[in-house]
């Protein structure tokens, strides 16, 4: 065919944009991996009441005992089978850790798209708010939070989880926050929103169906890494004393309930961090991929 | 520039009001009030407790409370602790030597690992070197530091020992040896664990920043230039290259210091190193809200005046910024 000089090669049909994406994240060998690891977790956090032991039940007479083919990472003081209690308490620990990361995002691309659309006032009113939640020491005002909140009785946060996840989402929508609003600005200028507008579409409209599902590549991979923040830091919280109360357990929790004994029973502060550290290295790993595969930069080839 | 570290200290202010009201008014609002701990005390009569509310002024009403307790941080008081009844500015004052001392000895460490790691990776990128300091940069950016504190403590103290005493290899936690005389040898023995920790988490984001401004900056005009007129590589690479490549590093990191105080929560809980982070973490378990109060609002005031610190270096460190 290349010696058909006359008739030119029919332009090849473009790859859509979804299309390209999904080849360049399936080239990343070590996301597609992590992906799969998170996958088998979650399944068998979902699976664990097919574990022959109780999260909760204590039975003292096999306290303390090393990994073994009965229990698999071992029992804690209580004699209560770590393997189970992991599996409890990454549902916990992964369900705080993606309900608050979709909060935050939700609550930030709100914030972000309302500032950087209507611009003037509103605008700097909403990122003189999001400087001042930045400039909160986070860590500090999380553990306060997390005692002080316990003191109130609040009914509609119910238990501890859930006053976790409202924190940890009220301390972490700023970052989604600035970068819609950074995305929208841009976007805001472009042709095809003045085409829009041209035709009539209100100000709702535009944001929710021209602009937004354009934002929709950073905001994911942003929300990834947020995720994995937000299981460290759920665990750290808990693993201090004031994030997921026992005896639900969380990760972070099952490790600082482990840490007392950990002297002559490493298992007990080996495994529960071990879990925390895979996931969160996974979900890194998944967010790094969607970079690549979402940066417009590395999906049009230019000549830099 | 003058004219902007002003400004931005005035817009900084209501940040700092706005924080403190907020979590002055939870704190006082709390079901019993915060002198529920002593309610629940027999010891404690009722008439105690009512000089007690009078001398605390919790009679009044919120706001002006509130303007009382300002006026007092204004004057560096910040009130007194509930569980030791001692002034809150001198308990935090006490601890802060030792903060210091923790993080800037981590940060020194965490620059001598990051910016040869950093320079090494960017100048053969992809190479066999760059993708071991990449995976191992990924695990530093994953792992939790408070577990890394205790596989550290697993190591060097349950399981290593001492060849010749068989005594630990190294202390599980605290400044000084327990009845051992009080020297700089036994500080510095105590400040490698809590120190190495701390650097290794930090070093893997700081390490992957400089990789990938050196990269920036080695694509730029000036470089070829240098090449160009026969500059020795190793030049190139140090002068002109890190030096441009290290600001953007210098601006992150002052940026970065006081959140770098979190992760010196956490080692400073694990390691029982008596900080400023182990008092909060001791003062949370207590509710002792005046400490917790007064260590939130030092290092609120503490981002806000690395931040103005960050922009004002930046200008500093290079030429082409300018601030009105």
């Amino acid at each position: 065919m290349s010696d058909a000089p006359a008739a030119s090669p029919a332009p090849p049909v473009p790859e859509s944009l979804g299309r390209l994406a999904l080849r360049r994240f399936l080239r990343h060998r070590l996301a597609l991996v992590s992906i799969v690891i998170l996958l088998l977790l979650t399944l068998a956090t979902l699976l664990a009441p097919l574990s022959r032991y109780s999260p909760t039940q204590q039975s003292p007479k096999n306290k303390l005992q090393p990994p073994s083919a009965q229990h698999w990472f071992g029992t804690d003081e209580l004699g209560r089978d770590i393997f189970t209690r992991i599996l409890y308490g990454g549902r916990i620990s992964l369900a705080v850790g993606v309900t608050s990361t979709v909060l935050a995002t939700l609550l930030g691309t709100l914030i972000g798209a309302a500032a950087g659309f209507s611009g003037g006032w509103l605008d700097n009113l909403l990122m003189r708010l999001t400087d001042a939640f930045l400039a909160f020491p986070t860590l500090f005002v999380l553990i306060l939070l997390g005692a002080l909140l316990r003191e109130y009785n609040l009914v509609w946060l119910g238990n501890s989880v859930y006053v976790v996840i409202f924190i940890l989402a009220i301390l972490s929508w700023m970052w989604p926050a600035r970068l819609v609003r950074g995305l929208v600005l841009t976007l805001r200028e472009r042709e095809f929103i003045c085409a829009a507008r041209a035709l009539g579409a209100g100000s709702t409209r535009t944001v929710l169906v021209h602009i937004l599902p354009n934002c929709v590549g950073p905001i994911l991979v942003s929300a990834t890494l947020e995720t994995a923040y937000a299981i460290i830091t759920e665990s750290g919280l808990s693993y201090l004393g004031f994030g997921v109360q026992p005896p639900t357990p969380s990760w972070g929790n099952i490790l600082a309930s482990g840490q007392t004994h950990v002297f002559f029973a490493p298992w007990l502060g080996i495994f529960p961090g071990l879990m925390i550290f895979i996931a969160v290295m996974c979900i890194n790993f998944i967010g790094d991929g969607l970079r690549d595969a979402l940066d417009p930069r590395s999906i049009y080839p230019t000549s830099r | 520039m003058t004219t902007y570290a002003i400004r931005r200290i005035l817009q900084a202010i209501p940040v700092i009001l706005i924080l403190s009201a907020c979590l002055f008014f939870l704190i006082r609002l709390t079901p019993g009030g915060p002198l529920a701990a002593y309610e629940r005390n027999p010891n404690i009569s009722r008439q105690q407790l009512e000089l007690m509310r009078q001398k605390l002024g919790l009679d009044d009403p919120l706001p002006v409370q509130y303007v009382r307790w300002l006026g007092g941080v204004l004057q560096g008081d910040l009130g007194m602790s509930i569980k030791f009844r001692r002034p809150v500015a001198e308990m935090i004052l006490e601890r802060v030597p030792n903060t210091a001392l923790l993080v800037g000895a981590a940060f020194i460490l965490t620059l001598l690992i990051a910016l040869p790691v950093g320079v090494l990776s960017a100048r053969k990128p992809y190479s066999f070197l760059d993708y071991l300091f990449t995976s191992l940069s990924f695990m530093g950016q994953s792992v939790p530091i408070y577990w890394l504190g205790l596989v550290m403590i697993l190591i060097f103290y349950v399981w290593l020992n001492n060849p010749f005493s068989g005594a630990p290899l190294m202390p599980s936690g605290g400044m000084y040896s327990l009845g051992g005389e009080k020297n700089l040898l036994d500080l510095l023995w105590h400040l490698v664990l809590p120190v190495v920790t701390l650097s290794l988490a930090w070093a893997a984001w700081y390490s992957r920043f400089l990789r990938a401004s050196m990269l920036d900056v080695l694509h730029e005009d000036y470089i070829r230039t240098a090449r160009a007129k026969g500059l020795v590589e190793r030049l190139v690479i140090y002068k002109h290259a890190l030096r441009n490549a290290v600001i953007p590093l210098v601006t992150m990191m002052a940026l970065d210091l006081p959140s770098l105080f979190s992760g010196g929560l956490y080692i400073e809980t694990i390691f029982s190193w008596p900080g400023m982070g182990r008092l909060f973490w001791d003062a949370a378990r207590t509710r002792d809200y005046p400490v917790l109060l007064g260590i939130v609002v030092i290092n609120a005031v503490l981002i806000v005046a690395f931040n103005i610190l960050a922009d004002l270096l930046y200008a500093r460190l290079d030429p082409r910024v300018r601030y009105e």
